[in-house]
């Protein structure tokens, strides 16, 4: 079982040049649970857990793990406590399955010391998990995007982190994928307690696996909670800038948001051939 | 899912992978060493006299040998310790940059900055009259300030990986040319300096004037493998790097210089050797699988490269041809293979 981390972030702005993509924001992630970060385009969100995983400097504030800053820690300690999935990883050439999960031992691993049973037992709970013991000896470049996936990930738990962010994890996948890699994520909360934070596309999908929602809009924290609380037609107005029905999704009772167009809608065919120009 | 706890059998999997692995890598390895001794002691042994095998193992454990003492000892030892030197040192920097730069066509010999070392330590020769460490510290000043001039040529306003090889192609070729007109100043024209200048060249090595390769080697070797763990990071990109705890700007910083350093001592003191940076690594590469760092295989491969290459320039052919000229005529038709191959692929350079 994984301990538990307190994970905040304190008053952090950040810009790139003089556009100000994060400001002044205050976030506390709960320990031990799942946490989605969702917002339109350029809201700052992937440059937030970016910054949350000391990928980018923030221009104030601070990013805190139990207390200390993440931007000051060594870089090896934060590796051990802290993990990240990054958008768009590259595999080198040629390199197999069990090669690539074994990369995430980096941080358990001094200059010169060798490879431990600890570093095979990690990786070979690493591939269990993630259900691609089979893949060990495949090379990484013949695996579908799904496969691939699942492989990121478990590296990512080879490095055995009680904290694991990830930077939208489902993006470029088909449909099945992205619900096999949010249930293994899942699974993982549920089966060692680790802290997940993700940035995730789909509005949806993030309000059916998160426990805590986090909805953000012009570089703050417009709202967050559970997510029957977060996801409602007035939030996504202001976050996202549309109408829409937010109803209960019959199988998990989580909220549903359908999005409202211009069109198809049930009195818009009468609204668009009617409607005088203004 | 219930808790995963590694289930014997995929432990056994991984466990089992690697240490075959790890044997092959081993068995490999071993058998590079074993062509390196073999073909230095044939390169003591031959050339226009003929000394037994006693006779040179007796030169290199100090005793006095008529005839062989002075030939084998002042002569070829000097030229093949230098070949050995400076194949390992272009094999680790070589494949130590196309790593960090994650492409197989950045390599030093490529990029311009054994060319820079290379104009830089003629010109400190010819024009400013210097010799031994002092070539050495120039060449490796130019080394460092063309790999900079060219990372920032390349970054300047984004890009990245084909910018960087077609910049450092080009500066390659300025300074190539640089080196030809240093060279045609010179107060005799000697071909065999030209070569050493642009190819790459053994003749007339010396024990003075291969010491400080021998030293950059001893010191730098070690730093780049103490970031080799480091390397194998940075393959996933800077941002997996950095998830698993590596100062990504520090640890490259650290490769650029070591990398360089040894380029440029190497340089200083044999020239350019075409295409040993180039082609080592992904030889190596092909040999030893992907799995682990490629900095040892790489510059064994290296070393063995130089080793052979300057053997059958010597004798294999009816002319005595400098080493450069040999790895340039092995190195050549690999350079269009890749470049044919990543443009097919559809990637970029």
């Amino acid at each position: 079982m994984t301990h538990n981390h307190t994970l905040v972030v304190d008053t952090l702005s950040l810009a790139y040049g003089d556009r100000t993509v994060i400001d002044a924001l205050d976030l506390a992630v709960p320990s031990g649970r799942i946490s989605a970060i969702v917002g339109p385009n350029a809201c700052g969100k992937s440059t937030l857990l970016r910054t949350m995983s000391r990928l980018l400097a923030p221009r104030t504030g601070h990013v805190l793990l139990d207390g200390a800053s993440v931007h000051r820690m060594p870089a090896k300690e934060l590796a051990r406590t802290m993990g990240l999935l990054p958008q768009s990883p590259t595999a080198p050439e040629g390199i197999t399955v069990a090669d690539l999960v074994g990369r995430g031992r980096q941080p358990h691993q001094g200059i010169f010391s060798r490879w431990t049973r600890a570093d095979d037992v990690a990786v070979a709970d690493a591939l269990d998990a993630t259900q691609t013991a089979e893949l060990a000896d495949r090379a990484v470049d013949e695996l579908s995007g799904g496969q691939r996936q699942r492989v990121w990930i478990a590296m990512a738990l080879a490095q055995q982190t009680d904290v694991l962010l990830l930077d939208e994890p489902t993006t470029f996948l088909d449909v099945s994928h992205q619900i096999e890699v949010l249930d293994l994520l899942t699974d993982l909360n549920r089966s060692k307690g680790t802290t997940i934070v993700m940035v995730l596309h789909d509005l949806n999908l993030a309000a059916r696996y998160a426990d805590h929602l986090v909805a953000l809009a012009g570089g703050r924290v417009y709202a967050e909670g559970e997510p029957a609380a977060v996801l409602t037609e007035d939030v996504v107005r202001v976050v996202f800038g549309i109408e829409s029905r937010v109803i209960t999704d019959p199988t998990s009772e989580k909220p549903l948001m359908l999005p409202m167009g211009r069109h198809h809608t049930r009195d818009a065919g009468a609204a668009t051939r009617h409607e005088e120009p203004t | 899912m219930s808790a995963p706890a590694a289930t014997g059998s995929t432990l056994d999997r991984v466990l089992g992978a690697r240490v075959r692995r790890a044997k092959g890598r081993r068995r490999v390895m071993l058998i590079l060493v074993a062509l390196i001794a073999v073909v230095v002691v044939v390169s003591l042994m031959v050339g226009q006299t003929f000394y037994s095998f006693t006779d040179v193992v007796r030169v290199i454990l100090g005793q006095d040998v008529p005839g062989a003492s002075f030939t084998v000892g002042r002569l070829r030892l000097p030229r093949v310790v230098l070949a050995t030197a400076a194949g390992l040192s272009f094999g680790m920097a070589g494949v130590a940059f196309q790593t960090m730069l994650r492409n197989p066509l950045a390599s030093p010999d490529i990029i311009g900055i054994s060319a820079g070392a290379s104009a830089a330590a003629a010109f400190a020769i010819v024009i400013l009259g210097l010799s031994g460490t002092a070539v050495s510290l120039v060449a490796i000043v130019a080394g460092l300030a063309i790999a900079l001039l060219v990372y920032l040529l390349a970054f300047k306003g984004g890009g990245g990986g084909s910018r960087l090889i077609l910049i450092g192609i080009g500066i390659a070729a300025m300074l190539d040319s640089v080196t030809a007109y240093v060279i045609s100043r010179a107060g005799q024209w000697d071909l065999q300096e030209t070569l050493r200048w642009l190819s790459g060249s053994l003749n007339g090595a010396s024990w003075q004037q291969l010491a400080p390769t021998l030293l950059a080697l001893v010191v730098l070797a070690p730093v780049l493998l103490g970031q080799s763990r480091n390397l194998a990071s940075l393959q996933l990109g800077d941002d997996t790097a950095s998830a698993l705890g590596v100062r990504v700007e520090r640890s490259r910083l650290t490769v650029l210089v070591a990398a360089v350093g040894l380029i440029a001592f190497a340089t200083a003191a044999a020239g350019p050797i075409a295409f040993v940076a180039f082609l080592s690594g992904p030889i190596a590469a092909r040999i030893v699988g992907p799995r682990g760092s490629l900095l040892v295989p790489s510059a064994l491969v290296g070393a063995a490269l130089v080793l052979v290459a300057d053997l059958c320039g010597q004798y294999a052919f009816g002319t005595r041809y400098p080493v450069g000229v040999v790895t340039g005529v092995l190195g050549a038709p690999y350079l269009v293979y890749l470049i044919v191959r990543t443009n097919r692929a559809g990637g970029s350079l």
